[in-house]
């Protein structure tokens, strides 16, 4: 039998990805009477207003309308957790870019000069920006979170050796290319169409629903396919969808919001920076046994997801590493920029930033390799450890601080293969001998790992389904609430669909992603878009599967020959449905479907899955958020000119376990992407504000992501063989954030050359040229021997 | 690479807009640049229905589009990408950035590429300009694009005919044979979603097939 699974098939959109046919949002040609939409942001990081007169404004020709949140028919305060962010200014501004009024208008050229004439006094309030300025403030949201396990206290009594430090970890703007964008179509009796590049349509429903004032079935949010979106459409495609159709019902004419890239970055949330003050407690040959550390995110206005980042920071505390004894607390801080949000790792890379900086320090403190620390602090079983395992303790190096075991692991496995695969310590000798003798340039290397958990946090949203039609020539529609923002995720439902009806690829096509078609749908995030949403469609497939064997078991039955109807002998495959029995008479799959139509069998069916045995009670900080871990390790080396800064990365391996993979080519796309892109946000992707709270770094004439040249000349990418992660679907693992993570492997190596030049410690996240260089210079000026005073 | 398309003595034009501030639009007549006075209009994008712009005036160009004649009646302030995107309705060049930053307008002007976002649409009269929809379609691909679906050269498809206009261009630019050239030849063009070691595999597979 043909399968899908397991292939490389290409993207469900290659065709017209390559030939400019795919339709993104606003590619759409506008509808009669369509307006544009835009806002007149506030000019302050924190004010009141003091004078807001729109009446010029309204008078320019072609302006539709000028509205204030007094004009908000719904709710003006929204939020995915929590109601603590004003779409519109009530009295005041919060962040630099909070919309004072929203306009709609023809022409942009009439939606500027509407702008232009809004006349805005206000009056400015004290602003923070920072972490530390935050927490000087002592501004927070919400109250703190805390993990704990085990005696810190008493291990770092007893403990040979203790460090401490503090690690800055800068954001990540998430420079979709497409910006956010969306299109609201009033309709009748008050309900209202929004088009939205979103990453959960449902919620951008029931926040257009609440900003309205209508119930939410009179909503209906559909998302075709996104440019990009990396976390940042997952709450603030709200923002774009709830002007516009605010705007729409007013007017009652369609509206087209489409942000500039230039505003999508300056008024959108990105990743949030954190602060790690930590405190570390190890043995002689660098065992972890303890950790202290508080965490501090910078949340923004708003609470947004900031506390389920900042949880899942905590979670990836430990990364792939055994602590004993821990306690971490974490804090969200309250400032005046956009709300920080979603963005691919959640708060995982910045837990790991920091155990692996641990790590480097407690290498360069012993002297001993990092790699060496690494494997030996890795999760593992006692006996693969070398420990006596007694019974209390058997398993005791499996698990988390929050209590969950780590199964089917295969992090040493990783480590032992990589090491070997890419040369680690020849490499490692050459290197040395590289630093030794060269006055120009640094060599660095590190080889790091991730272990990151898949599941949503929040236990209700590890919930999909899936709608699943069958039409009478055999032909089959399929649509869940997963969006496609190029990964790849219909392509991997469409391959799901076609084997668990035994049809071909090409039969099955993915319906637009819509409200109306599935319900109360959770975004697609966390890694887990195909795990929730191809469970939910194979549950579909497989009662369908059921009616129409029974259908087909009649039509092959032949009694005179002595075969009577037999539906556990029958097989779909490659389109064909035919009896074990006799193999020979098949029947094409479309004439079953025909049959069963005409026997009025029901040809759709509504699947639903919900991920087994999750929970985690945040109260505790303990339980066993994740169904599983998808693990990988990556060995970078970096070269480092010592008398520019300037940073290349020459070679990257990376190793990785996806279980058995649906579709191995888009998979590694994923890893390959995943990884450049935290390449990026650790070398080069520096957030620049100014003293008035704007972002300096606001295009991508100023912000750097990675470029075509700065992949490494030398780019492996391995998946690891593991056939036993009987827990997912179809023994696959999540691929789309884990990636990530390994880019700190780059960052660690460029840490790795600069403690060749004593200028490691203290070292911030992103380390771009600039902050290398000048780690550089601190460091031979604390070298070059000082006059002394007397 | 075209860079910044050089209007009215030399100042470029995003200079050029910035300086005219609030007094100043670009106006064309007959193909020349003249001043015109208009209140308070910065950007050049706007098309959509620009009669009411207001006091811009409206140009006449034709434009050779992957072949065929479009006469368009635009804003003169309209980028070359506006024009295509809105008066020809061709949609698959991407504006990304609108800055010449990112690539994904990128297209062909009399055979060299161009940052579409960057160039006035009305210097563009009687060149022959090529987009996406000209490279070749579902079912009669352009070598490149075939390569690209090969390679999966892609993720959200948003740079991507960009990513395909610069490569088939480099196809007959001067380029060495290392990836390390394509990389260089290609790096007008960004991609989030990072699938940058795919696009040099999918245009050096095409390169050494040619």
């Amino acid at each position: 039998m043909t399968r899908a699974i397991g292939k490389d098939i290409p993207h469900d959109s290659a065709a017209t990805h390559v030939t400019g046919e795919s339709v993104f949002l606003d590619d759409l040609p506008p509808l009669a009477g369509e307006l544009l939409a835009g806002i007149v942001p506030s000019p302050v990081a924190h004010g009141r207003i003091r004078r807001l007169d729109l009446s010029a404004a309204r008078n320019i020709p072609g302006v539709h309308a000028v509205l204030t949140a007094a004009d908000i028919p719904g709710h003006n305060a929204f939020g995915p957790a929590v109601k603590d962010e004003l779409l519109i200014v009530e009295d005041e501004a919060v962040f630099l870019g909070q919309p004072l009024a929203i306009i709609a208008a023809e022409t942009p050229a009439a939606l500027e000069q509407a702008r232009r004439a809004v006349i805005v006094e206000m009056e400015e309030l004290p602003k923070l920006l920072t972490i530390d300025e935050a927490i000087a403030a002592a501004s927070f949201l919400g109250s703190h979170r805390k993990l704990e396990r085990g005696d810190v206290a008493t291990a770092f009594a007893s403990a040979p050796h203790t460090l401490s430090g503090e690690l800055h970890i800068g954001g990540q703007e998430h420079f979709y290319l497409e910006s956010q964008v969306a299109i609201a179509i009033p309709g009748e009796q008050g309900q209202m169409t929004v088009h939205s590049s979103t990453q959960h349509p449902s919620e951008v429903q029931m926040m257009v629903a609440e900003a309205l004032g209508v119930p939410f079935n009179h909503v209906v949010c559909i998302c075709k396919r996104m440019g990009g979106a990396f976390g940042g459409k997952e709450t603030q495609a709200a923002h774009p969808a709830m002007i516009a159709a605010i705007l729409a019902a007013r007017t009652r004419r369609p509206v087209r919001f489409v942000n500039t890239k230039d505003d999508d970055m300056r008024f959108t949330g990105k990743r949030h920076p954190f602060k790690a003050v930590y405190k570390a407690a190890y043995t002689d040959d660098g065992r972890i046994t303890a950790l202290d550390a508080q965490l501090y995110s910078n949340g923004g206005c708003s609470t947004d997801l900031s506390f389920a980042v900042l949880e899942r920071a905590m979670l990836h505390s430990d990364n792939a590493y055994y602590l004993p004894a821990v306690r971490i607390t974490g804090r969200v801080c309250k400032t005046n920029l956009p709300s920080n949000t979603a963005f691919r790792g959640f708060g995982g890379p910045q837990g790991v930033a920091m155990i692996e900086t641990i790590i480097e320090e407690i290498a360069a403190t012993l002297n001993i390799d990092a790699l060496d620390i690494r494997q030996r602090n890795v999760y593992s079983d006692p006996i693969e450890n070398g420990l006596a395992a007694s019974a209390a303790s058997s398993s005791a190096r499996n698990i988390t601080p929050y209590g969950q075991l780590v199964r089917n692991n295969t992090l040493p496995e990783l480590f032992n293969t990589l090491r070997a695969d890419c040369a680690y310590d020849a490499r490692r000798a050459e290197i040395t001998r590289f630093n030794a003798a060269s006055p120009t340039h640094l060599r660095g290397m590190a080889l790091s790992a991730v272990k990151f958990g898949i599941s949503f946090t929040r236990r209700t949203m590890n919930q999909a389904n899936a709608l699943v039609n069958i039409y009478q020539d055999g032909s089959v529609i399929v649509s869940t609430g997963a969006t496609e923002m190029g990964q790849g995720v219909y392509t991997r439902i469409r391959q799901i669909v076609a084997d668990e009806l035994g049809i071909a690829y090409a039969a099955v096509v993915v319906a637009p992603t819509s409200t109306d078609k599935n319900n109360n749908t959770s975004p697609t995030a966390a890694s887990s878009g195909t795990d929730l949403n191809g469970a939910a469609a194979a549950d579909a497939c497989l009662r369908l599967r059921a009616r129409l064997t029974a259908v087909a078991a009649g039509m092959l039955a032949r009694p005179a020959d002595g075969l009577p109807a037999e539906p556990d002998r029958i097989r779909f495959e490659d389109g064909q449905v035919f009896d074990t029995r006799a193999p020979d008479h098949v029947i094409p799959f479309a004439r079953v479907c025909c049959q069963a139509y005409e026997q009025r069998i029901n040809l759709g069916e509504r699947g639903f899955y919900i991920t087994p045995g999750v929970d985690f009670n945040r109260e505790t900080g303990r339980g066993s958020p994740f169904l599983y871990f998808t693990n990988g390790v990556a060995c970078s080396e970096v070269l480092i000119d010592r008398f520019t800064g300037e940073l290349a990365v020459t070679r990257v391996d990376l190793l990785m376990d996806l279980g058995k993979s649906i579709n191995p080519g888009i998979d590694r796309g994923q890893i390959i992407g995943g990884f450049i892109q935290g390449m990026g946000w650790v070398t080069a992707e520096q957030l620049v504000y100014g003293p008035a709270g704007q972002l300096l770094s606001n295009s991508p004439t100023t912000y750097k992501i990675p470029n075509i040249s700065d992949v490494p000349p030398i780019f492996n990418v391995t998946l690891l063989p593991n056939p036993n992660n009987e827990v997912s679907l179809y023994r696959s693992k999540a691929v789309g954030e884990p990636p990530l993570l390994l880019g700190l492997s780059v960052w660690l190596a460029v840490k790795d050359a600069l403690s060749v030049a004593g200028a490691a410690t203290g070292l911030s996240l992103p380390a771009t040229g600039e902050q290398i260089l000048l780690a550089l210079a601190a460091a031979a000026q604390m070298r070059t021997p000082q006059p002394v005073s007397t | 690479m075209s860079n910044e398309e050089t209007v009215s003595g030399g100042l470029s034009r995003r200079a050029f807009l910035s300086s005219a501030g609030a007094a100043g639009v670009v106006s064309a007549i007959e193909g020349r640049i003249v001043m015109a006075q208009e209140n308070g209009v910065k950007t050049a994008s706007a098309v959509r229905t620009p009669e009411a712009g207001g006091g811009a005036g409206i140009v006449a160009v034709t434009l050779r589009v992957n072949g065929k004649e479009q006469k368009v009646r635009i804003d003169p302030r309209a980028s070359l990408l506006d024009c295509l995107r809105e008066s020809v309705g061709l949609t698959g060049t991407k504006k990304g950035c609108d800055h010449g930053q990112c690539g994904a307008c990128t297209v062909h002007v009399n055979g060299r590429r161009v940052l579409s976002c960057l160039s006035l649409a009305m210097m563009h009269e009687g060149d022959e300009v090529t987009t996406i929809e000209g490279i070749g379609q579902p079912g009669n691909l352009h070598a490149v694009q075939a390569a690209f679906v090969a390679h999966d050269a892609y993720q959200c498809g948003y740079c991507t005919s960009g990513q395909i206009m610069s490569g088939v261009a480099l196809l007959k630019e001067p380029c060495g044979p290392a990836d390390a050239d394509v990389k260089e030849l290609m790096s007008g063009n960004i991609c989030r979603c990072g699938a940058y070691p795919n696009i040099v595999a999918a245009i050096q597979q095409v390169r050494k097939g040619a």
